[in-house]
């Protein structure tokens, strides 16, 4: 008989005996039914089209094994060391270079490597925000940021977008309703360029307007731009920090210019912010893996590695093509998606009365998998919509996983119209944000 | 493939394990999976594990394990279609034969096939989307409420881990329950809903017959036992062996012995019941390969009756090995 001290032998058990020790910021942390659907979507014979896995295929391997194997022999003991809390100083410098494409003068001092951009999300969020304090996001914003704010028990307000990204008049309602409320406002977290998961880029017309709206209420700005060298134009868009180095901590990473597995982003932050994200820093990680910033800089250094994002520039355009081509080919008239200018994804909304969370089970069934828009909301709201995914699966089979959604769009539309339920008005007290964002 | 062998208890070959598929159920499968597979281990015996993909048949046919223990959850792994593929590859495998399976996936017909046995089930109708989409939705509904009364459960006909389930307390909350529960199936069971403890009782047959373990009680903190409850440790409070008066405990232990021969089952299986403020005992459904995961219920009855998972489950493969070698499926 097994002696688990987990079980005793009669009576009551709840199989986790910390059960009432748990902090309350890890209320959300249970299981969900949508992440054990896609568990069925990393079968091959499932076409995922919501993942947003980089397609690093045409990395050039002997390059990057080459400098890795250079980098071992010639600094081996230092790679495999402790490090720098703020980050490698040579990888610092070659990030505001990097930077420098979009506008940013910066200086190394002021940069903070992190493991992957996600990691400064968390360390912004950490050195700013108490229980109860507000962030402002888009409507829809990034699920892992979500979970970032979740997990330091900020409230997130979003905030409506349009095709022309953060909608400035509803940023500066949304501020004033908070205000009124008696609650701080943190920070506004925004994805300027090919948004994650809208797909939409903050018009350059707009972007001076938000920063104004931010500095009139001295809001501080935390841009997260880890696609804004993936624009299918060749001149990427000037960065929000380029034009107010005080008021914005901008995030970047070499995840999708790169490889996510080195896990290598940073934080560009004015003085005294980069002083506590590095001490925040210390004490998370002691140091990001010096290994990693090392071969990240001696693949910067010895592969022209803008001609690579250029490579990948034109293979994700490609696919983009490849979907919107096969959501005009096959969706019904209702539904509308919006056509993005970069980056990884394609935000469609459902015709009237379909929710994409309800209906995934069917989908993952037709062997297609997206991410329904809920994902994307702190609220609830976003049922109506989902995320898809262009930049992992080849164009053929892109086009094949939108003739499965939409053959499954199409049952779903004969039940609704059956049973005449439509998705379930969420009663918050306030209005849905706008999720069309054509 | 892990080839441990470090413990003296009788090997039999190497145990392929398979977990996965791609069923709604495939995480918890894998879940099982690992489990098991660890259990075995530690039991002595040389495991490996696999999910259930095209190149299964051409492995069971180059290095044919001597037993295989199917843990795949949902359709395909508990309709007996990949147990159909096992007898067809002639590799002994622990669990019930195709066609037990097929009944006992199917909700109604285990339903029909149990209750003619003398055992109580809630009053259920099973219907197609199909038959809304003929009669009327509205008309169809508004009958099934007025037979079956509120509140009431909306089922997948098939399928488990509670995928698709909805408790339905007003008439207006019915179509998103069945719009729920047909996006994971075409057919939909509409049940009573009974009020009471929730049990789960499994039998184990390891060569000298269908026998009940503990029955465990189970109490989730949200008041249903959904997808989250079972899978996440610490939502739901069990226990076992559940607090019942002896003879609700017998009649537990009895209604699942029955409904596991009723339905021609073999080797293992776990029965739903509920029992009612009475004392009634209710047999909601069976299933031919129960979830073995860190917060399953098997597991925990097992424990309660001084039974380690590894050794039982070894015992079942011995079972198996000696039934397939006696030619008597």
């Amino acid at each position: 008989m097994s002696d688990d001290p987990r079980i005793p032998a009669r009576g009551r058990t709840r199989l986790d005996s910390y059960v009432d020790r748990y902090a309350s910021r890890t209320r959300g942390m249970t299981a969900s039914e949508i992440r054990a659907l896609f568990s069925v979507a990393s079968r091959p014979e499932v076409v995922s089209l919501a993942g947003g896995m980089p397609n690093i295929s045409g990395l050039p391997l002997d390059v990057v094994g080459a400098a890795i194997g250079d980098l071992v022999r010639t600094n081996g003991a230092t790679a495999m060391q402790y490090g720098s809390g703020q980050g490698d100083p040579r990888l610092r410098d070659q990030i505001c270079e990097v930077m420098r494409l979009e506008g940013i003068e910066a200086h190394p001092d002021d940069v903070v490597v992190t493991v992957g951009s996600q990691q400064a999300v968390d360390l912004v969020t950490r050195i700013f925000c108490d229980p109860g304090d507000v962030v402002i996001c888009e409507a829809p914003s990034y699920v892992g940021a979500l979970g970032a704010f979740r997990a330091y028990e900020v409230d997130v307000v979003h905030v409506e977008m349009d095709r022309d990204g953060l909608v400035p008049s509803a940023l500066e309602q949304a501020i004033a309703a908070v205000r009124a409320s008696g609650r701080r406002i943190k920070f506004l977290y925004t994805i300027p360029n090919y948004h994650n998961p809208a797909g939409v880029t903050l018009s350059t017309e707009r972007r001076p307007e938000v920063l104004r709206i931010c500095r009139d209420n001295d809001v501080l700005v935390l841009e997260d731009n880890p696609y804004g060298l993936l624009g299918f134009d060749d001149e990427p868009n000037r960065a929000l920090r380029a034009d107010e180095p005080e008021g914005v901590v901008y995030l970047g990473s070499f995840s999708k210019t790169f490889a996510p597995g080195f896990r290598v982003g940073w934080a560009l932050a004015p003085h005294a912010v980069r002083e506590k994200l590095v001490l925040a820093q210390e004490s998370a990680t002691l140091c990001p893996p010096a290994f990693s910033q090392m071969a990240v800089s001696a693949y910067l250094s010895a592969h022209d590695w803008q001609g690579q994002v250029k490579q990948f520039r034109e293979m994700y355009r490609e696919r983009r093509d490849a979907m919107v081509e096969a959501l005009a080919d096959m969706m019904p008239a209702s539904a509308r998606w919006n056509v993005p200018d970069g980056g990884f994804y394609v935000w469609l909304t459902l015709p009237e009365g379909l929710d994409a969370k309800a209906m995934l089970p069917r989908a993952v069934t037709g062997r297609v998998a997206y991410v329904p828009g809920t994902a994307f909301f702190a609220d609830g709201f976003g049922s109506r919509s989902m995320r898809l995914s262009y930049c992992y699966p080849t164009p053929e089979r892109i086009r094949e996983g939108v003739r499965r959604l939409v053959g499954v769009i199409e049952e779903e539309l004969e039940l609704r119209e059956t049973f005449g339920a439509g998705a379930h008005a969420l009663d918050r007290g306030y209005e849905a944000p706008n999720t069309d964002l054509t | 493939m892990d080839d441990s062998t470090h413990a003296a208890a009788p090997v039999p070959g190497r145990i392929l394990v398979l977990a996965g598929g791609l069923s709604h159920e495939r995480d918890v499968s894998l879940r099982s999976g690992r489990r098991v597979a660890e259990a075995l281990r530690d039991a002595g015996l040389e495991v490996e594990v696999r999910d259930v993909d095209a190149t299964l048949l051409g492995h069971l046919h180059d290095d044919p394990p001597s037993c295989v223990v199917p843990l795949l959850h949902g359709e395909s792994g508990e309709d007996g279609a990949i147990r159909s593929v096992l007898e067809l590859a002639r590799v002994p495998y622990v669990g019930s034969r195709p066609a037990p399976c097929r009944v006992a996936f199917d909700k109604p017909v285990a339903k029909a096939v149990v209750s003619r046995e003398g055992t109580g089930t809630p009053e259920w109708v099973t219907l197609p989307a199909e038959t809304f989409r003929e009669l009327g939705a509205g008309a169809v509904m508004h009958a099934l409420v007025e037979a079956i009364g509120v509140p009431l459960m909306v089922k997948p006909a098939q399928g488990g881990s509670a995928l698709g389930c909805s408790v339905v307390r007003d008439e207006g909350a019915l179509p998103g329950a069945m719009v729920g529960a047909f996006a994971y199936g075409d057919t939909a069971i509409v049940e009573r809903f009974v009020t009471g403890t929730e049990v789960a009782v499994p039998v184990i047959d390891n060569g000298d017959g269908p026998r009940a373990l503990p029955a465990v009680a189970i109490t989730p903190d949200g008041g249903v036992y959904d997808y989250t409850a079972r899978y996440t440790a610490g939502a739901t409070e069990f226990q076992v062996p559940a607090k019942l008066d002896d003879d609700i405990a017998a009649e537990c232990a009895r209604v699942a012995v029955a409904a596991h021969e009723a339905l021609g089952l073999r080797d293992l299986s776990r029965s739903d019941l509920i029992v009612d403020e009475d004392g009634t005992v209710w047999f909601l459904e069976v299933n031919v390969a129960p979830g073995l995961t860190e917060t399953s219920t098997v597991p925990l009855a097992l424990q309660a009756a001084g039974l380690d998972l590894g050794e039982v489950v070894a015992q079942l493969v011995e079972v198996a090995v000696a039934r397939d070698a006696g030619n008597t499926p």
